[in-house]
């Protein structure tokens, strides 16, 4: 990939696994990602393709044991997340790269007062006083949309959506240079979903916040997101702007993902689905771990891994066969 | 600045956490009724030297099982004592017990379940299997053991009954910790930079404190009824000491004869684990902060 100078974020050859009794999970693979400041990239698989992993790994988060890093490393503005200590990663953690987890619900305590929780994070970032925290707060909650009185009340006097916004507030309370949102919006329901990301939208383009998006919600991806990484089986399949994705789709995964997509124009008596179902992580399948499922797989797919290429600038596939098809036409 | 100064009071003014409590609590009457009487109890335990008519320990052989009149209003036992003042000051016995008791296996158990609980594994496996032991063992009968080892006597009673109760802390402390260790908001806690030390402290204990605090209560009304036990049967509080359990255990021989010599220290027990009961309940359901109302 492209050498640039001013990356946020790089992941280089990043492997995970989970070592458990019952055997190996080969939850990331081989990962490779570049994130500039400002930047949105959309993470699109299925559940259990290694995005949460991957997120948790850059924050450092992974339950280890069983998570283990085999290789590769994870550099932020230029340094190595993996070799911080506990207390240099707490400050990381927060102050420069915040999350945003899935469920509102439950990523509140619920026994203390929301404007609290957001002047905590304050407090661990930033100098000051408590007052000066409980400004800052009580100003964030306004930003999201909150009147600062009701900062007072507790998590479950507040709706499902105003729940995330008070997420939202505290993770960007301390100006993180990135984001991670993982699934922001799964648990809530589709007008809340379409005001929680309006206003992440909103706060990303005014904090200049680079974010990376985990969903499996492909309509979310092109509403906000720059860049996309597709990813199956802990691997990236494709890699590229989202408007090369949207128009120039090429991996059979990616394809598969999008004509799963219901279509609003023409009448469909059934969803077309890819066939099979995700394979088993302690189990993958040799060479391509698509290939089982995939309508173009040939002999080789199953005796080597696909190696990424660059089909156009800035836009990779792990898919020799669609390659060799796109350059023979 | 003034906008923040209101947030502020309002804060501490309108939601504090024990204000909160109190209010919720003082919806439910049984609830205050227990409060109230353990206030009473409380009160009566402690100016027992002035409220008492009469020395617990004054006997009066001319005034024997007298029943109740003016003079004595709750009558007099087999020595001619006059039964309220040694309730009076027999409460003293069974409140201190009570708390204090509660007190020991709240630390003790506590503490082996919150380790138990937040480290798990060996240690974990290592503390539950002794306190599945001692649970093996019913409670009565390990407070006998105990006091039976220790001697009789006011502290030995205390830590006879604190210790049989150790168990049922350090599993309720242990459960509670391990529930909230494993909650999305603990992992957020720390995604925003928190400390080990500032997630027990700030997120996992406040978290926990509901099942302790209804259990202590709850805890304190069979811990009484323990010391009760082991003073009948003669392993607590000796006499001339007033203590409820004991006062039960003079006034048996009576009972055919003179029945308010066992009928008003039996009432002040019953009232006192009901009270604490009430109360118990009505923490139950104050604490929840899921409650609305």
């Amino acid at each position: 990939m492209s050498e640039n100078k001013n990356l946020l974020l790089e992941i280089k050859d990043l492997t995970i696994h989970y070592v458990t009794e019952s055997g190996r999970v080969h939850a990331v693979e081989g990962l490779n990602l570049e994130l500039a400041p400002g930047e949105t990239l959309g993470f699109v698989g299925e559940t259990g393709a290694g995005k949460t992993t991957t997120a948790l790994g850059i924050m450092r988060l992974l339950p280890m044991p069983p998570a283990k890093i085999i290789s590769g490393d994870i550099l932020f503005e230029g340094e190595s997340l993996l070799s911080k200590n506990e207390s240099q990663m707490r400050a990381i953690r927060g102050g420069k790269i915040a999350m945003i987890f899935q469920d509102p619900m439950t990523s509140l305590d619920p026994v203390v007062p929301v404007i609290e929780q957001i002047a905590e994070m304050v407090e661990l970032h930033q100098k000051g006083t408590k007052a000066d925290a409980l400004k800052r707060a009580g100003d964030m909650l306004e930003l999201v949309g909150i009147p600062r009185e009701r900062g007072v009340a507790y998590p479950h006097q507040f709706s499902g959506g105003m729940k995330q916004r008070v997420v939202i507030a505290i993770a960007l309370a301390c100006d993180p240079t990135l984001l991670i949102a993982d699934e922001p919006t799964t648990a809530l329901d589709v007008t809340i979903q379409a005001q929680v990301l309006e206003l992440m939208h909103e706060l990303k383009e005014k904090f200049k916040t680079a974010m990376i998006m985990i969903t499996h919600d492909l309509g979310i991806v092109a509403e906000m997101c720059d860049k996309v990484a597709i990813m199956y089986a802990g691997r990236v399949v494709e890699y590229g702007t989202t408007a090369m994705i949207y128009n120039h789709r090429l991996h059979p995964y990616t394809e598969g993902l999008f004509n799963s997509l219901p279509d609003l124009e023409s009448e469909q008596e059934e969803l077309k689905v890819i066939h099979g179902l995700m394979p088993d992580p302690t189990n993958l399948p040799s060479g391509c771990c698509f290939h089982p499922r995939c309508p173009y797989a040939t002999e080789d797919c199953s005796k080597s891994a696909p190696a990424m290429a660059e089909v156009a600038p800035g836009h990779f596939v792990a898919c020799p066969v669609r390659v060799a098809e796109l350059k023979n036409n | 600045m003034a906008e923040l100064n209101v947030t502020e009071t309002q804060l501490r003014k309108q939601r504090g956490p024990f204000a909160e409590v109190m209010h919720r609590l003082s919806k439910s009457p049984l609830a205050m009724f227990g409060l109230g009487f353990i206030f009473l109890l409380v009160f009566c335990a402690v100016f027992a030297n002035w409220l008492a008519p009469y020395p617990f320990a004054k006997q009066n052989l001319l005034h024997m099982f007298e029943l109740p009149s003016a003079k004595y209003w709750l009558g007099t036992d087999e020595f001619g004592r006059d039964i309220l003042s040694r309730l009076i000051f027999g409460a003293r016995v069974s409140l201190q017990v009570g708390f204090i008791a509660v007190g020991i296996s709240l630390i003790v158990g506590g503490l082996l379940g919150a380790f138990a609980g937040f480290y798990g594994g060996t240690l974990d496996n290592m503390i539950m299997r002794v306190m599945d032991v001692l649970l093996a063992i019913p409670q009565t009968l390990l407070a006998i053991a105990i006091a039976a080892a220790l001697g009789p006597g006011l502290y030995n009673l205390m830590i006879a009954v604190g210790i049989s109760a150790v168990p049922n802390y350090a599993r309720i402390v242990r459960g509670s910790v391990l529930s909230i260790r494993g909650m999305e908001y603990v992992e957020a806690a720390r995604a925003v930079g928190s400390s080990d030390l500032r997630i027990i402290l700030r997120h996992i204990i406040p978290n926990s404190m509901a099942p302790i605090i209804v259990q202590s209560t709850l805890g304190v009304a069979s811990a009484i009824l323990n010391a009760a036990g082991l003073s009948f049967i003669g392993l607590g509080i000796q006499p001339p000491n007033p203590e409820w359990g004991a006062m039960l255990s003079g006034g048996r021989q009576y009972i055919r004869d003179f029945p308010h010599l066992t009928l008003y220290p039996g009432l002040a027990i019953m009232l006192t684990i009901l009270a604490l009961n009430f109360l118990g309940d009505g923490l139950r359901d104050a604490l929840d902060p899921k409650l609305k109302r």
